[in-house]
């Protein structure tokens, strides 16, 4: 396994660049971004100009700043009690969701106790179970417990992440020597303390990387919250940016495209600027993740 | 093995109990005239014969059969580009790639969605250009491809670093042997990379297969901008969804759940043996 995040590799006598490959890349590049190319410009026009103008120029006065106060105060505020709900989902849920595959993925990998194989086998049968497959039955469970319309019923179900712990479990096979901890045992550390003090900090690159997914997940998270919720006080963004967006489409509707969009480019800002700063751990954790297959 | 145990409780609250809660109320059906009974496998033959089923699962077989390979042989020569060491500024293409992953799947499909409409989108600005309907992506015939190129936009990244992750892993003395017999680019490609990829092309394509089964977001979400070509059964999800919400049925819906779970864990099990059965060879 390789820990260095950005190993260089040189490739013998420096290869010509290649015009096609360049060419192939850049229809790549434009086919990923032209989307949010469109999103920018669209967020700096009014709805008239929205309709009438060709898509990737800007057109019209200059309504990104108008849109933006708009979209934040529309309706009492509650685009920014949305954001609040996603933080909490996200804090509450992609945190634990961590934790638990740290600990757990830690524990498999280090220590051996009956009916392991079995617990391995059922967790990796686990990943294989489609999420939305799940989410109908666990609304009905949810239901009949009174957890529906709650935080909790969007937190509970974030709070598993199998493959996170099989990632997990892989990284701290390779990355914590098993002798380490017998000298710290020898020195008469607790199981919970050398965890915390030796294993966690070696784990870290790994843990960052679940716990980068498991915000994309939960961030991202729309099937979940859309069987859970009925109250839009406790909806995450991406429910209320499909609410926003449903309004315009009745009859007689007074369309809020330009909040929509507005609403769109903002919800992304923060977990884009999550994974470019977090680069360098996402990276080197899949690799890790993708060796061991 | 106590540091496993918070997770195993969670564990069993979250995924262990609602599939023998489902498992449990596909058993039974709820009928207006003597309430809640023990049906054993009516259930399931009534899935068997439910023809909005079929049409959503065929469904979901023909975009699966269509997007899988076309995105993971895009994501192959993304990666297989971005490793070859013949680009400037590489990391910048590995990026911008990987970016709409990141892009939540509503958002996605709002911006495709807006894209598409003929009324503001691009396609309606190009078809002005033209004056003809060149494109018409929320059309009847379109609207499969067109909810595929989106799940590819979003997923054709993730995919990519899958396969860059395990071309990094490639052991450089490989390259100096091939270049010392003078293999080219294309051998190297044909006879180093592709084979140390398998795994990850296994992966990937388990991952795509049941993310193509479990099909919704983005048909759920298009339906406000065309709400007439896609109906409430357009996959098995979607069905099994508005069947436990809008009529009421929610142990036909759990039925259905529970078949989909078993075909989609068959195929992943048959591509796993298969690509690691070719491993071997």
């Amino acid at each position: 396994m390789r820990r260095n995040p950005s190993p260089v590799r040189s490739h013998p006598a420096r290869q010509r660049r290649s015009v096609i490959l360049t060419v192939v890349m850049v229809l790549f590049v434009i086919y990923s971004l032209l989307p949010l190319a469109w999103l920018v410009v669209s967020s700096t026009k009014t709805q008239n100009d929205l309709l009438s103008s060709f898509g990737l120029f800007p057109s019209g006065p200059f309504a990104f700043f108008d849109n933006v106060k708009q979209t934040l105060t529309h309706d009492n505020g509650i685009f920014l009690r949305w954001f609040g709900n996603t933080l909490l989902y996200v804090i509450a849920g992609a945190g634990g969701a961590t934790l638990l595959a740290a600990l757990g993925g830690y524990g498999l990998a280090k220590f051996s106790f009956p009916g392991k194989r079995i617990v391995f086998a059922i967790i990796l049968g686990a990943i294989a179970i489609p999420g939305t497959a799940l989410a109908v039955p666990t609304f009905l469970m949810f239901s009949r417990l009174g957890l529906t319309n709650t935080v909790w019923a969007v937190i509970i179900p974030s709070l598993v992440s199998p493959f996170g712990l099989y990632l997990v479990w892989v990284y701290a096979g390779e990355a914590i020597p098993t002798e380490l901890m017998e000298a710290a045992r020898m020195d008469g550390a607790g199981e919970v303390r050398i965890f915390f003090t030796i294993s966690l900090r070696l784990l870290a690159p790994g843990v960052a990387t679940v716990g980068l997914f498991a915000i994309v997940a939960t961030w991202n998270n729309y099937f979940l919250p859309l069987i859970m919720l009925s109250d839009p006080d406790l909806y995450p963004l991406t429910i209320g940016l499909q609410l926003w967006n449903s309004q315009g489409a009745g009859i007689g509707a007074q369309p809020i495209f330009n909040l929509v969009i507005t609403g769109a480019l903002l919800t992304i800002i923060p977990i884009l600027l999550a994974f470019l700063f977090m680069q360098r751990y996402w990276q080197s954790g899949l690799s890790a993740g993708s060796v061991k297959q | 093995m106590w540091f496993l145990v918070p997770f195993l409780l969670v564990f069993a609250v979250t995924i262990l109990a609602p599939v023998i809660y489902a498992v449990g109320l596909s058993l039974f059906r709820d009928r207006l005239v003597g309430g809640i009974s023990f049906v054993g496998f009516d259930n399931y033959a009534q899935a068997f014969t439910d023809e909005k089923f079929h049409e959503g699962l065929l469904r979901v077989c023909a975009f699966l059969v269509v997007q899988v390979p076309v995105m993971l042989v895009l994501a192959l020569v993304a990666a297989l580009a971005i490793d070859s060491g013949r680009l400037a500024g590489a990391s910048f293409y590995r990026v911008a790639v990987f970016v709409p992953y990141a892009v939540p799947g509503v958002v996605a499909v709002l911006m495709w969605s807006f894209l598409y409409s003929d009324r503001f989108g691009l396609a309606g600005n190009l078809n002005d250009l033209l004056g003809f309907d060149l494109l018409k992506p929320l059309a009847d015939e379109w609207i499969l491809p067109s909810i595929g190129n989106i799940v590819t936009w979003e997923y054709v990244g993730y995919n990519m670093l899958i396969f860059y992750s395990a071309l990094r892993t490639i052991p450089e003395e490989l390259y100096e042997a091939a270049a010392v017999d003078g293999a080219g680019p294309l051998r190297v490609v044909g006879s180093i990379k592709l084979p140390a990829l398998r795994g990850a092309i296994v992966i990937a394509t388990i991952f795509s297969i049941i993310g193509s089964f479990q099909l919704f977001n983005e048909p759920n979400i298009l339906r406000s901008s065309a709400p007439g070509l896609i109906p409430t059964y357009f996959t098995p999800n979607m069905y099994a969804f508005n069947l436990s919400f809008l009529g009421q049925q929610a142990n036909y819906a759990a039925t259905l759940a529970i078949i989909m779970g078993v075909v989609t864990a068959v195929i992943a099990y048959i591509v796993q043996v298969r690509g690691s059965r070719q491993e071997t060879q």
